[in-house]
This record gives C-alpha cells, structure tokens and sequence, in this order.
C-alpha cells in the first residue's frame, strides 16, 4: 500500500471485482478485524393511517468490521435513509437484529453518532458548547466537556471559531462542527446521512478528503449513505448497494480502488470500473421512469425556433 | 467535451420543419420594450430605513389628519352649534351645543328680540385633538381638581399591576404546560380537548362566580385576565412548541438526551424565541381583557377613570385614558422587542 506506482495498472477496462494484492491484503486484514456492526434479517414495514403496508425494507444482512468505511447507495425510495435511521434507533424496525460491538440496539444511544443531511447544530450554543453537548448530556461537567470540546475543536482546525454561533459559519464548517460533535462522544460507529449533499461540488471534495483524514486518525466505523456515486467510491472501503421496492440488498461491492484515495485515481481502471457497475446496477429503472435513457436519438420536443437558427 | 460533429446541412432540420404548422410567435405578446408592468406584489423586501420610518411616522399622522380635519375645519361636519350668546331665548344657554336645525329655527323666529349667536361645533363626545393634548398633560402632571376623582397616574398604575399579576400567574403554569403538551402528544391529547372547549367560554361570563369566590378587589380583576390568557396560551405555546424542528430533536437523541433534559436543554431553547414573540402577543390580549375585568366587582384602575370621566362628560380626559392604555401597550411592545433582539442574537442570522 505504500508504494502503489510500483503495480503495474492493466490499461483496458478491468472487472471491478479484480483487485490487485495491497487492496486484497487490506480487505483481508479488515475481515480480521472485530465485527462492529452485524444487521441480520433487517426489515422495515411502513403502515398508514389507511392500515396499507409499504415495505421499506426486506431481509438485510451486513456485516462491518472495526474501522470499516461503508458507503450505502440505491436509487431513491431504496430505504437507505430509513436503514440508517434503524441503525441509529431513530425508527423501529419490523423484523431483524441489529447490533453493535456484540449490543443489540434499542432505541438511540451513545455508542453511535449520527451526522445528518442538514445542519442540526443547536443555533443558540456556540459552536464550542456544540461539540460539548453530547459529553454534558452523558455526565461530564460543563467544565470538562468544554475542555475536551476544545481539543475536538481544534482537530478540526475550528479553534477560531470556538466562540461564533452556528449561523456565522459556512456549511461545510457547519458539517465539520457536526461531525466533531458526534465523535466528541467517542461512539463506535459514525452514521452519515448523506451529510455533504447539500454542500457545493467544491466545498464536497474539500470536506471528502477532510472525512478521509478523521476517519484515518480516529478509530471509528463509518456508514456513510450518499447518491452521489462517484463519492462512494471515493470514500468506501465497501459500498452497500441496495435496490428500491422494496429496499433488498442488490451487492455488497468492495471496492478495488488502492489507499490512500487522491481525486487522480477517478480515471484510474478500477474507479472507473466500479463506477460503472454502479451505475448499472442503480440508473437502469430511473432512467426508465425518467425518459428514453439514448439521449442522441431524443426527437420528442417540437421545434419552436427558426430554421438556421441553430445553436449547435 | 465532446468533438464538435460534422453538420449535414439538409439532414434532419429542415424537413420536419415543414411538417410542422408555424408556431404563433409568444413573444409579440409580450410588452413593449420599457413598459414593462410592474408587479406591486411581489416577495416582500424589506424596505429602506428612510422609508420605512416615513412610512410609520405616516400611519399615525394620516388618522390624526382626519380627525383634525374633522374637527378644524368648521364646514366638514360639525352638526351642531355651540351658543356664543343666547339672545333672548329662554331656553339656551352659554357653551350649550344644540342641533343646526333648532338653532336656525329660534334665529328665523327672533324677529325683533336679540337673536342668539353661536359658531359650529362637533358633539361634545369628540373633543379637538388639542383639547386630549392638553387634558392628557394635566391628567398626567397635575393632581385632580376634585377631592373625589382619582388621578390617571394612579389608576394606570394599579391597572399594570393587576396585568402583570394576571399574567405572571397565567404564563407560570400556561407557559410549562404548553411546552409539555407540544412536546408530548399523550399530554396533549389528555388536555388540549378541555382546554378548546374552555377556551370559548368568554372570561366576563365568569365575572359574577370569580366575586364570589374571591371578593370585590382585585382577586376577581386578576382572575378574569388569568382566564382570559391562560387557555389560549397553553394552545398557541403548544401549538409553537410542535414547530420545533425534528431533526434538532433528533441530533439530541443520538447524543443521549432524554425526557425533561431534552425539554430543558432543546425543546424549549429552540423554540425560545418563537415562544418569547408568542408572549409578546399574548400579553396584548391580556390588555384587552384588563377594560372588563376591571368593571368587575368595584370599579376600578384606569377603566374606573374613564367611567367617571365619561360620566361628567369629561370627554377630552377619556381620550387622553384611551391614548395613555395605547402608549403604555406600544411601549411594552417596542421594549419587549428590543430585550428580544438582544436574548436572540442568532434568530436574524438564521436562513
């Protein structure tokens, strides 16, 4: 893993399932690893006042290891948003076990963080008394949990902003304040629900590669939901891809792309091969839904505009 | 991106074009250019500092026009006169204000006895706006002049007690149970019905049952107002409490916070400031309930002042009561606001 450029890349396109030895060996230490979250069986029923069923979700089995980065992706109405919810134990589930680090889960708790899609800092603490709150909720004393809140703080190169309030901040700072929060609490697992989907493209990159770097130096677990697909393979060790109605497991894919990840490897063989199993996996039945998925031989709309006043 | 492609000119353009009937071209339909219409309504943008305090100062000057007009200018209304000099008729006096008809009657009737003299003047119930200037100022500094009627300042100022009595005591439990009942639905349920029903019940109408449980004072005044508050305020606070944004809620559960702490340490801070403006408003309805409840038992506070006012035909003085209530109100309001801005600094910086 240390010396990638020593491994001779095959030039056409590869089987996203090959993967050469630094990746294989890393996938085999991870499996070696304790389990830090196992879902057996995990199913999601919905029911409306009407007393009318919808099944969100349908027999998911999954197991992570200690310091895994999952990625889930599916197309929209998968459940994928739910699943995360159920791991949180911000829903119930219908069926199934969910537990962590050997504990089945029952409700929220500390053992997992959540970082959500919008922006659930408190606006009226500052941004230190943010990252404090989960430790003076768990018992620590407004002095202690200000001190620790500091350090997390300045791991995230936030100590400036220490004293702001949370509407004084970009979104992306707001998200690191966030994800500095829920780890502030020294959880097993890190859920993310799409968390940087409302970030611009740039800002997202930065905040990617910024996510890498915690997750590197932290020992946590992370499930990261995203319909972003070229960022889930950017992040994830595994991508958990699910599919809609109901929400089933479509493939569990490890991803081949060696560590450490760099915006470069995205024209690389293997990112592009796993992107493209992805997107076959996932943007068939959109598509459909959508429109025509040939694009060049799209003739439905009317010309409206003169003859030779073309613009391409 | 993409190589530019090679175009065949007669390809594919021309000939579905033919096919297709011309289109009536939209855009002659639109205006002329320059003479766009504008659009009065519109998202509201605040407006500029200059106009916006021209346009305050504006909203109280054009009722005051009006009613200087009304009262200045002698051809607008005024339907009676106001006797300068009663002449030789018996029955008038000086100062005595008689319909337009009847005193041109007794000046067509006079014939050789002095006629009587008068000028126009509006009833005696709407005083000059320079009349209510100068009552409010004596009203306000000087003593009254009789031994028996109560000064404004007093009466105004055992008025505010008893707001803030019933208010104090109404938001104390109101204010606790609404946020309980916002937060839990079960709660809710098990109160919110009753409350509804009670809600509708006017507060007067327990006038007569509040003296006799607790007295002619103020007891039965206080009650009045807490009966009039209380019960809309445990609906609106509920109401603004279940406005609290979920995912907030939920940050705090994945962080452990559980139950009261929850409550104490989300729910209530996050909708604080909704609550605080909720206050604000209720305690303008507190106001209006002061005027009956005051009628009640002994008659008393400022209500108690224009009464008596009114009955010596005072007029100028219950103008001058009627402002101070509507002075003694903005001004709350207007502090209330500005102690808000300063308890809620990160509101105007949300988006």
């Amino acid at each position: 893993m240390s010396a990638p450029a020593a491994i001779a890349l095959p030039v056409e396109a590869c089987d996203y399932r090959t993967q050469c030895e630094p990746v294989r060996a890393r996938f085999e230490r991870l499996k070696a690893r304790d389990v830090a979250l196992r879902v057996k069986g995990l199913g999601k029923v919905f029911r409306n006042a009407e007393g009318a069923e919808t099944v969100a979700l349908r027999g998911i089995d999954l197991v992570t290891h200690r310091r895994e980065f999952l990625c889930v992706v599916g197309p929209s109405g998968c459940g994928k948003s739910t699943f995360v919810r159920i791991l949180a134990g911000l829903e119930t589930k219908s069926s199934g076990t969910v537990s962590v680090g050997g504990v089945p889960v029952s409700g929220p708790g500390a053992d997992r963080g959540m970082v959500f899609q919008g922006y659930t800092l408190f606006p009226w603490l500052t941004v230190k008394r943010n990252v404090a709150f989960g430790l003076e909720e768990n018992g620590e004393s407004r002095h202690v949990a200000e001190r620790e809140a500091a350090q997390w703080l300045a791991l995230i190169g936030l100590e400036r902003f220490a004293d702001a309030y949370p509407h004084q901040l970009s979104g992306g700072m707001k998200q690191r304040v966030a994800i500095a929060r829920a780890l502030a609490m020294r959880p097993r697992i890190l859920l993310m629900d799409e968390p940087f989907s409302a970030l611009d493209t740039q800002s997202r990159a930065r905040m990617q590669a910024y996510l890498i770097e915690i997750w590197r130096k932290i020992d946590i677990t992370i499930v990261f939901i995203t319909h972003d697909l070229d960022e889930a393979v950017t992040l994830a060790d595994r991508i958990l891809v699910l599919k809609a109605h109901p929400g089933e497991v479509e493939e569990l894919i490890e991803v081949p792309v060696p560590r450490p990840r760099h915006p470069g490897q995205s024209l690389t063989p293997e990112f592009r091969a796993t992107r493209a199993r992805l997107d076959a996996l996932i943007h068939p039945s959109e598509a459909e839904a959508d429109g025509p998925a040939d694009l060049g031989g799209l003739d439905m709309v009317t010309r409206m505009a003169s003859v030779g006043d073309e613009v391409e | 991106m993409r190589a530019p492609q090679p175009r065949r000119p007669s390809d594919g353009d021309a000939a579905p074009v033919e096919a297709v009937a011309p289109l009536p071209p939209v855009a002659t339909a639109s205006p002329v250019a320059g003479r766009a219409r504008r659009s009065w309504i519109g998202v509201a943008r605040p407006l500029t500092r200059r106009r916006y305090g021209a346009l305050t100062l504006l909203s109280f000057l054009l009722p005051l026009g009006l009613w200087a007009a009304v009262s200045y200018l002698p051809f607008l209304w005024h339907p009676l006169v106001e006797v300068t000099n009663p002449g030789d008729v018996a029955w008038m006096e000086p100062g005595m204000r008689v319909p337009r008809a009847a005193f041109s009657e007794e000046v067509a009737a006079a014939q050789g006895t002095a006629s009587p003299e008068g000028r126009p003047a509006n009833p005696v119930y709407l005083p000059a706006p320079h009349e209510v200037a100068v009552a409010f100022w004596t009203a306000l500094t000087a003593p009254p002049p009789q031994r028996d009627t109560i000064w404004l300042p007093a009466s105004l100022w055992h008025s505010i007690q008893i707001i803030v009595w019933g208010f104090t005591i109404s938001s104390v439990v109101g204010v606790p149970l609404g946020v309980l009942c916002g937060a839990q639905p079960t709660i809710a349920r098990l109160t919110e019905p009753v409350i509804e029903f009670v809600r509708y019940l006017p507060a007067p109408a327990f006038g007569a049952l509040m003296v006799a449980i607790l007295g002619i004072y103020d007891g039965p005044k206080i009650a009045i107002i807490v009966i009039g508050t209380f019960f809309q305020q445990v609906l609106v606070i509920a109401n603004t409490t279940r406005r609290v944004d979920p995912l907030l809620v939920e940050a705090a559960l994945t962080m452990g916070s559980r139950n009261l702490r929850l409550i104490r340490r989300v729910i209530v801070p996050a909708v604080l400031p909704q609550i605080y403006r909720d206050q604000r408003i209720l305690l303008g309805w507190a106001w209006t309930y002061l005027i009956v409840a005051e009628l009640i038992g002994t008659s008393s506070g400022i209500t108690f002042f224009i009464t008596q006012q009114a009955r010596y035909q005072h007029f100028d003085n219950v103008y001058a009561a009627i402002l101070v209530i509507g002075l003694v109100g903005i001004a709350t309001d207007i502090a209330l606001a500005l102690i808000g801005r300063r308890l809620f600094p990160y509101v105007r910086g949300e988006a």
